[in-house]
């Protein structure tokens, strides 16, 4: 487990070999994390053309579930796929397969509890609690989609390491940090997404839940894009000291 | 001049109260009216127009009916007549509706739909303005024209039973009257009957013209029990039995007398699908208008369905009817059914009498009137009438002259229509001087506050307010000059009535004197942050004080929230703004107590240690000692992570106990399934409970003596409700229902008793200075007093949020609060974030119907203005009330913060005056908006009753403080 300690300015002066050592191997991580991201904002437009081909009728706000449910089956598999290429991760000294397979089935389990933990605070923030149940899930699925996936790839089922993440001056890599960032700009699209449907334009993507999914893809596409630009911006301050 | 800056603040509130009570003034405009409605000579009435050869009718056509009952029957809606529910409760109506010799109308009426503006404007075809709501509790004598007036010049004789409202709104016009009040909400047969019980002496009398009856129990059912009740049905068909006793002593007249008469059926407001009134929904709106006359032939087979009129059509229809001159401010047009019958000579002269009085109007209240349609569609049909009568009175070939009046008819009632369309439209001028004066003196406070923030969050808590020396300055007596010039040459000017003029000129000298004082105060801060600003910058680097999320978002839910107040949509579902920003803020507040439960402080460089504990299983217990949670102990530390969980799922279940707002409040709730007939038992046992809880949570802080009162008080108020018949007690079954004054005035008295003790011990804590503890104790009480006040006040189905209320605070302050230290500046924004929640969770919204008035007859005979409308107002904001109070006490339980009080007052008037501050600015730019008097006038009036009684809170703070401050220093 790498330590944490992000002190992000006044370490300028460790050297230059080392920083420059340092810049090309960040430059590198940062392309690779660009390219991630554009594969995955890829598979959301996929996932929004690809069903017209196939299934008759098919648009993204009268059949909305279908498509939640496409997207949120693009998103995870493009997730696991990059996962199990890019590996950002140092591999895990343990490797056996029985390993694999409990950590596997960890994940799932909770890919699920998170499902049902937005699913509870939907309700909490106020969705109808027996009408549109199937409306609600298929949102809680794909929130958990954007934010509980990349969690699970890059962090692996470890609660501490997640709090962690997502606590300030947390982060320990540059994957991290735009997990932090692509999580958050989730989290603020679905919360902004919110906002229209007090609004009386009865337009059909006001209804519950469509605005607020349309409000979480927007963000997480959005924080695809930002972070991979940010940390690019920012990677002259950025210093993660990893021992 | 140094001041606390609770002070400081609780003055600026109170100064911002006096802005906002001259902008409101400016704001709600006088209704249109005829200039010359001060001077009522009778003038001479228009004659028919004539080319060439006079005609001879220069008088008034005669009257079409010998005798008129109105019979006006309060919160009528239309569907109550024209629906399933007359079909069934009203058989002999709907058979005149659908065969009868009658013409049926849905008139619309248009909001504020409040009793005595809907009098108005049935009596005087107006349109009275959104004032006459707050004017509605007591009615002046209405001075304007109308159809009475006319019809007592004319001698007739008019009696009236029902609503004293009309009594004291045309004084003197009625040769007989019996006035029923409208205040006893509860009672809904005595009010009937004390109307009916004169109906045989007057219809076997005859000796009368003009009857008016205005039935006030259906209203009431509608208050108490809401528009599906089965009483609602009852109600209605003994008001269908009363029409049928009016209509055959009616028919039987006639026979004698061979002279029609009119029996006039209305409503004038509808009634909401919970029941209450004054807002713009289509059931408040549309109310059934039906003229029953023998001289109304209609064919049979002939069915109509009823024409959407305006609810000012009837006052022209009167006035025709009874031969009388129409009121001159009315904007109605003639209802044409009525003259149909009629020779086309005879239709065409009432048809020119009501296009004159409507283009009069015109001309006097718009300047251009010349260019409106209507006025030159009416020049049009003038002079074609011109035409028709020299035609007519030369003989001409009747078939042709038919062909052509029928021309003219249409002609006609085009231009009235247009007419009066325009005339309705036209609001009218708002007072902008008062307006500009009040949102000058509120921006000036609200700019000082702000400036005002570093000094007066610091740790001193005080601030050096410049208020001698600008009395001195240049720019004070330069801007008092340049205000006079200002007011002197636009009160000269001004041609249209301004309240700010018309007050004396020392008041108005002296709030030009406060506007200059408050300026020179704002450029001085203004100038001296600059200079500090400047120093500040020199001597010390960069502040690195960081904001918390927490911080970032108080501050932009707060700014949030105030730029949504300029969309009507966000102003009409408001609670979901509060409803979502208060679970946000339970999320954050989670996520801060988990972060410090699981991590502690190990994010601080030099703990390395919390690295190796971060991989421990049991990383809290190892690492316990560094966390702010520490002072908890294991069972607690559990509460600390459940409780916002607890929390966030109270709001979620008070959420669906009341549906507000406009969209979505028809939704099946949990409030209408408990105060159903059927879920009594189950409405009881929870009130019971509620009540039982309430007592618990209240009781551990407070002295002996009022914890026993605490607990008869509770009782009684379940008592109350018992002997009301909203609940059930075992041992009383099928009791008749009562007002329960009795009990309520026993509740009235411990509570009296508990804030006085809560009084005395402030008051012996002030003196003595010895026992901090006795002021927390005498604090609590006052706060249970109050707590045991709005358990009286609020309905049954209301008290679980009474109880959740102090559930969250209990849970807030013994593990949110306390362990996490938050700084005065957020608890106090906390609060009011809740306050704002609770209101909403008590079933209010932004539009007056839901105020709940029956609260002001709670325990009291009859109806008295002070104590009722202070009642209502406490009922109304309780939950905002309720927090803020709470807020002093568990700031003055935390004795060693220092200065923790005049920071939470001064955020809390902050915080409070914000909003109001920036919603008049809006409001003032959407002054035309189309949802003006539906949406943003109402919340205006809330805003405006908000920052008062945020004026009063701030001013309990600011004695709490001085109190605090003089025993600290004595001790």
């Amino acid at each position: 487990m790498p330590l944490n300690f992000p002190l992000a300015a006044h370490t300028r002066q460790t050297g230059t070999r080392a920083t420059t050592q340092e810049n090309t191997m960040k430059d590198t991580d940062i392309k690779r994390l660009l390219y991630t991201h554009l594969l995955c904002i890829f598979s959301i437009i996929l996932s929004i053309f690809i069903p017209s081909l196939f299934l008759e009728n098919f648009s993204v706000l009268e059949t909305h579930l279908t498509w939640l449910c496409i997207c949120s089956v693009f998103v995870t598999a493009i997730n696991l796929i990059l996962y199990l290429v890019v590996k950002p991760n140092t591999p895990s000294k343990r490797s056996s397969l029985s390993y694999k397979v409990t950590r596997f089935l960890k994940c799932c389990i909770y890919f699920l509890l998170s499902c049902f933990f937005f699913h509870i605070i939907f309700v909490l923030y106020g969705a109808p609690l027996i009408e549109l149940v199937l409306e609600t899930f298929s949102f809680a699925v794909i929130l958990s989609t954007f934010t509980t996936v990349p969690c699970l790839c890059l962090l692996g089922p470890n609660i501490k390491a997640w709090l962690r993440v997502f606590s300030r001056n947390g982060v320990t890599s540059i994957w991290e940090n735009s997990l932090q960032i692509t999580t958050i700009s989730s989290f603020l699209g679905t919360w902004f997404g919110a906002f229209p449907i007090p609004l009386d334009w009865e337009r059909p993507w006001q209804v519950w839940p469509i605005s607020c999914t349309l409000g979480a893809t927007l963000g997480y596409v959005a924080g695809l894009i930002i972070s991979p630009l940010w940390i690019y911006w920012n990677r002259k301050q950025l210093t993660y000291k990893n021992n | 001049m140094r001041l606390g800056s609770g002070s400081f603040a609780a003055c600026c509130v109170v100064v911002e109260v006096l802005g906002l009570a001259v902008f409101l003034r400016g704001f709600f405009p006088a209704p249109v009216r005829s200039t010359s409605s001060s001077e009522h000579r009778a003038e001479a009435p228009v004659p028919e127009p004539a080319a060439g050869a006079s005609s001879n009718w220069t008088k008034l056509p005669p009257p079409l009916f010998s005798k008129v009952v109105i019979v006006l029957i309060d919160a009528l809606r239309d569907d109550f007549v024209f629906g399933s529910k007359g079909v069934k409760f009203m058989p002999y109506t709907s058979y005149l509706v659908e065969k009868g010799a009658a013409h049926s109308f849905v008139a619309e009426a248009k909001p504020p739909t409040v009793t005595m503006p809907r009098i108005k404007a049935l009596m005087t075809g107006s349109l009275p303005g959104f004032v006459d709501v707050v004017r509605n509790l007591n009615s002046p004598a209405l001075l304007e024209d109308s159809v009475l007036r006319q019809a007592k010049a004319a001698g007739k004789r008019i009696i009236f039973y029902g609503d004293e409202t009309w009594v004291k709104l045309f004084p003197k016009h009625f040769v007989e009257y019996d006035g029923t009040t409208s205040f006893f909400v509860s009672d809904y047969t005595e009010v009937d009957n004390n109307v009916t019980r004169h109906l045989d002496k007057v219809l076997k009398r005859g000796d009368w013209d003009v009857l008016i009856l205005h039935y006030l129990g259906l209203d009431h059912i509608g208050h108490v029990f809401g528009p599906s009740s089965p009483l609602i049905g009852h109600k209605l068909s003994e008001m269908d039995g009363i029409l049928t006793r009016i209509h055959t002593s009616l028919l039987s007249e006639e026979r004698k007398a061979l002279s029609p008469s009119l029996l006039v059926l209305c409503g004038d407001h509808g009634m909401s699908e919970t029941g209450s009134h004054g807002a713009s929904s289509l059931e408040e709106v549309n109310t059934p208008l039906i003229l029953i006359s023998s001289s109304f032939e209609r064919k049979p087979g002939d069915i109509r369905q009823p024409k959407h009129v305006q609810q000012t059509d009837l006052a022209v229809t009167l006035a025709v009817g009874l031969g009388l001159p129409i009121p001159k401010n009315s904007v109605g047009s003639l209802l044409f059914p009525v003259i149909e019958g009629k020779p086309m000579r005879e239709q065409l002269r009432f048809l020119h009498l009501n296009s004159v009085q409507l283009s009069k109007l015109l001309q006097e209240s718009v300047p251009s009137y010349e260019k409106e349609p209507g006025f030159e569609q009416f020049k049009v049909s003038e002079r074609l009438h011109r035409n028709w009568i020299k035609l007519y009175l030369e003989e001409n070939s009747s078939a042709a002259l038919l062909n052509l009046g029928v021309k003219l008819r249409r002609q006609y009632l085009d231009a009235i229509r247009t007419l009066s369309l325009s005339l309705s439209r036209q609001v009218a001028q708002y007072d902008i001087y008062s307006m500009v004066v009040g949102t000058v003196v509120v921006l000036e406070v609200l700019a000082l506050l702000l400036l005002s923030i570093p000094q007066a969050l610091s740790n001193k808590a005080e601030l050096e307010v410049p208020l001698l020396s600008p009395m001195f300055s240049l720019l004070f007596y330069l801007m008092f000059l340049v205000l006079s010039a200002i007011h002197v040459i636009v009160c000269t000017s001004t041609e249209s009535s301004c309240y700010f003029c018309s007050l004396s000129w020392l008041t108005a000298a002296g709030v030009m004197v406060l506007i200059s004082a408050l300026l020179c105060a704002v450029v001085s801060a203004l100038s001296e942050m600059f200079v500090d600003g400047k120093l500040q910058r020199k001597n010390t680097g960069p502040s690195n004080s960081r904001w918390s999320e927490l911080d970032l978002l108080i501050l932009l839910g707060t700014m949030g929230h105030v730029l949504s107040l300029g969309a009507s949509s966000f102003i009409e579902e408001e609670h979901q703004t509060w409803y979502f920003l208060t679970s946000t803020l339970c999320l954050a507040l989670c996520h801060e107590i988990y972060r410090n439960c699981f991590l502690g402080n190990c994010c601080e460089p030099g703990l390395g240690g919390a690295v190796v504990a971060l991989q421990d299983e049991d990383a809290g217990k190892v690492h316990k000692s560094h966390t702010p949670l520490d002072s908890l102990r294991g069972s607690e530390k559990w509460m600390a992570l459940a409780s916002p969980w607890v929390i966030l799922t109270c709001c979620r279940l008070l959420r669906s106990l009341n549906q507000t707002g406009v969209q979505w409040a028809h939704r099946p709730d949990l409030g209408h399934w408990l105060t159903s007939s059927d879920h009594k038992a189950a409405l009881s046992a929870l009130s019971a409970f509620c009540l039982v809880v309430t007592f618990v949570l209240l009781q551990r802080r407070c002295s002996r003596t009022s914890r026993v009162a605490m607990a008869l008080g509770l009782l009684g108020v379940y008592c109350y409700r018992a002997a009301t018949g909203s609940l059930l007690l075992p041992w009383q079954r099928d009791k008749a229902a009562s007002k329960g004054i009795v009990e309520a005035r026993f509740v009235y008295i411990f509570i009296l008793g508990i804030l006085f003790t809560g009084a005395r011990d402030l008051l012996k804590s002030q003196v003595a200075a010895a026992n901090p503890k006795c002021k927390a104790v005498g604090l609590w009480e006052m706060y249970s007093g109050l707590a045991l006040l709005a358990a009286l006040l609020l309905r049954p189905h209301n008290l679980p949020v009474l109880v959740l209320s102090l559930l969250i605070q209990t849970l807030m302050t013994s593990f949110i609060w306390k362990p996490l230290g938050h700084d005065a500046a957020e608890v106090t924004v906390m609060h009011y974030w809740f306050g704002q929640a609770f209101f909403y969770f008590q079933g209010n919204s932004n539009s007056i119907s839901t105020v709940d008035v029956s609260v002001g007859f709670v325990g009291l005979d009859s109806y008295m203005e002070i104590p009722a409308v202070l009642l209502t107002a406490f009922a109304t904001y309780a939950g905002p009330v309720l927090w803020a109070i709470h807020l002093v006490n568990f700031l003055s339980s935390e004795t060693c913060r220092g200065p923790a009080m005049s920071h939470a007052c001064f955020c809390y008037a902050l915080v409070c005056s914000f909003p109001v501050s920036v919603y008049i600015i809006l409001v003032t730019s959407l002054r035309y908006h189309l949802f003006i008097w539906s949406v943003f006038s109402p919340k205006l009036l809330y805003e405006g009753m908000h920052l008062l009684i945020t004026a009063a809170v701030c001013l309990f703070f600011t004695a709490m403080d001085q109190t605090g401050t003089r025993s600290r220093i004595s001790s």
